[in-house]
């Protein structure tokens, strides 16, 4: 029997009805955003055209790597403990849905809005830059190699944090324990962004390719073992099979 | 195999041979079997933690025995055919389990789409219908009640045209008149034929509803039509009471027909055990006209389920 499309856009549509009702977890969703972009944001235009040099050399922009890193592991942590929770899983996986088809739903859920999110709150930070802070410090902190870098790195940083965070969410019992072992795990690569933005890490094309091929087969990777990982006995039972 | 093939109702619905599940030392349910026909309702009665909810989810592939086997709509109970057995069964559990920010239809839709019913907006029209939900369909699932939210589940178990439907407790914790219409709708699927197994604590609803009942305590105790069970296991009684104590009752009720024995029950009171009832309350009736006696009433004793419940499940230990 095939992989249906259809089961997992109903997972999909059903979550991302969810999402849109919760206004707590968009206010989660809202808060790091705001948290990585108004503080950085208010430094940039103190900045004088003195630092433009300095900064040209830099990659400061990439530690914006850290929202698609972070923003989506609180919720993904919650997808599977927290449906398990409300008692609403067993039903859903009395029908026919293949586990691969209900991560993936919820995978995508997760992704989708945090992708977006990342890339508005990228874009409006560089119109900030644009219009408010001194042009010799806009042109050195916006260069299209770095532009490239975000969108690129933005989908498959999200991706492996959501993969992480779901494999995190179908072994754990407790909602509460799932999102901060989420918020734990996601913080290696937002280390990993911040030192490369602070060019403690030498940012390079090759860097960026290996890293870009890592990250693309540790998502497919985590796909398999979030898949893996999910025990349909174990989370409707409380015990292993 | 794929759902628009018509289903092969040769066989059972459910057969199943010698099943058990352990949960590590725990047993579950063990050496269970049974064999439900298409269109039948089947009554899972037992006490709590006696395994009627595992043994749902073993049978509808949520979790895997431990020993023995079972076809389910005819399919073997493996890992490997968990989605055909799902697409072909629907489970409404004991918890609704509704997504409460949706609404009833929302919530409807999502099962639609997961079992892949073509046409699902009149399949989730028809199941609103039947269970009388349709003027609430775009009310959120978190504002209904108790008994309302049974039926948003009870229908969700009805989009797929289920070939077997499992339903876990379907009345738990409903008030009188919801009980009644979820009654209705059983009633309903049997005369649409659809196989229902059914596990209640309500031994009434059992009796009301059920073809045929199986009585579990880890065990699989006894399974049979309610009045068999009866039958089984108490034997029938005439209950003789006349105005004055009878002289000599064992010159009337000695060597009547149909009648094994007889005791007296209080001063104008006799029990006798008859194998055929419509045979020895004459015989008595003349017995006693005959000896002068004057006769109050004569009536045959009834078992109910609940009887049959509890003479088996008070033998037992208790559940591990």
């Amino acid at each position: 029997m095939s992989f249906s499309e259809r089961r997992v856009r109903a997972i999909l549509r059903k979550e991302l009805r969810e999402f849109r009702r919760n206004r707590s977890l968009i206010a989660g969703m809202a808060i790091i955003p705001a948290i990585f972009s108004i503080q950085p944001l208010v430094s940039v235009f103190a900045l004088q055209s003195s630092a433009s040099t300095p900064l040209s050399h830099e990659h400061v922009l990439l530690y914006m790597l850290g929202i698609p890193a972070l923003v989506p592991s609180l919720v993904a942590a919650y997808s599977v403990v927290g449906e398990r929770q409300q008692g609403t899983l067993e039903p859903v996986l009395a029908t026919p849905i293949r586990r691969e088809e209900l991560l993936l739903g919820k995978a995508l859920a997760v992704f989708l809005p945090s992708v977006a999110v990342a890339y508005a709150v990228y874009a409006l930070f560089l119109a900030a830059v644009e219009l408010f802070a001194v042009p010799s410090v806009a042109s050195a902190l916006i260069r299209s190699s770095d532009l490239l870098a975000q969108l690129c790195f933005t989908p498959l940083l999200a991706g492996w944090s959501i993969w992480i965070a779901i494999l995190i969410s179908t072994r754990s019992s407790d909602v509460r324990v799932a999102q901060q072992l989420a918020t734990l795990a996601s913080l290696p690569s937002i280390a990993l962004t911040t030192l490369v933005a602070l060019n403690v890490i030498q940012a390079s094309l090759a860097f960026a390719l290996v890293a870009a091929v890592a990250l693309v087969l540790l998502n497919s990777l985590g796909w398999r073992v979030a898949s893996a990982a999910f025990d349909r006995e174990r989370l409707i039972t409380g015990t292993k099979s | 195999m794929t759902s628009s093939e018509a289903p092969n109702r040769d066989g059972f619905a459910l057969a199943v041979h010698g099943l058990n599940k352990r949960f590590g030392a725990r047993l579950a349910f063990d050496d269970v079997s049974f064999e439900i026909g298409y269109g039948e309702v089947f009554g899972f009665l037992g006490p709590n933690g006696a395994g009627k909810t595992t043994t749902v989810r073993t049978l509808g592939t949520l979790i895997a025995p431990t020993s023995g086997s079972a076809t389910v709509v005819g399919i073997p109970l493996t890992p490997e055919n968990g989605v055909e057995i799902r697409r072909r069964i629907a489970i409404m559990p004991e918890s609704p389990g509704l997504y409460l920010r949706l609404n009833v239809i929302e919530n409807l839709e999502c099962f639609a789409e997961l079992y892949e019913v073509p046409h699902s907006e009149d399949r989730i029209d028809r199941a609103l219908r039947a269970v009388n939900l349709a003027d609430r369909a775009h009310d959120a699932c978190g504002t209904l009640s108790k008994g309302l939210r049974q039926r948003v589940a009870l229908a969700r178990a009805l989009l797929s045209d289920p070939e077997v439907l499992f339903l876990d407790e379907p009345t738990a914790g409903l008030d009188p008149v919801a009980t009644r219409e979820v009654h209705g709708l059983i009633e309903e699927l049997r005369q649409r034929e659809v196989t229902v197994f059914l596990t209640t604590h309500r031994l009434d609803e059992a009796e009301r509803l059920c073809d045929r009942v199986a009585i579990l305590n880890t065990t699989l105790r006894t399974i049979g039509r309610p009045h068999e069970l009866r039958d089984r296991l108490f034997a029938k009684v005439l209950t003789v009471n006349t105005v004055a104590p009878l002289p000599d009752p064992g010159r009337v009720f000695d060597g009547l027909p149909a009648v094994d024995s007889w005791r007296p029950d209080g001063p104008t009171t006799y029990v006798l055990s008859v194998s055929d009832s419509a045979a020895s309350a004459p015989a008595a009736t003349r017995a006693l006209v005959a000896d002068g006696a004057d006769v109050l009433s004569i009536s045959e004793s009834h078992h109910s389920l609940e009887d049959v419940y509890f003479e088996l499940i008070d033998q037992d230990e208790p559940v591990q």
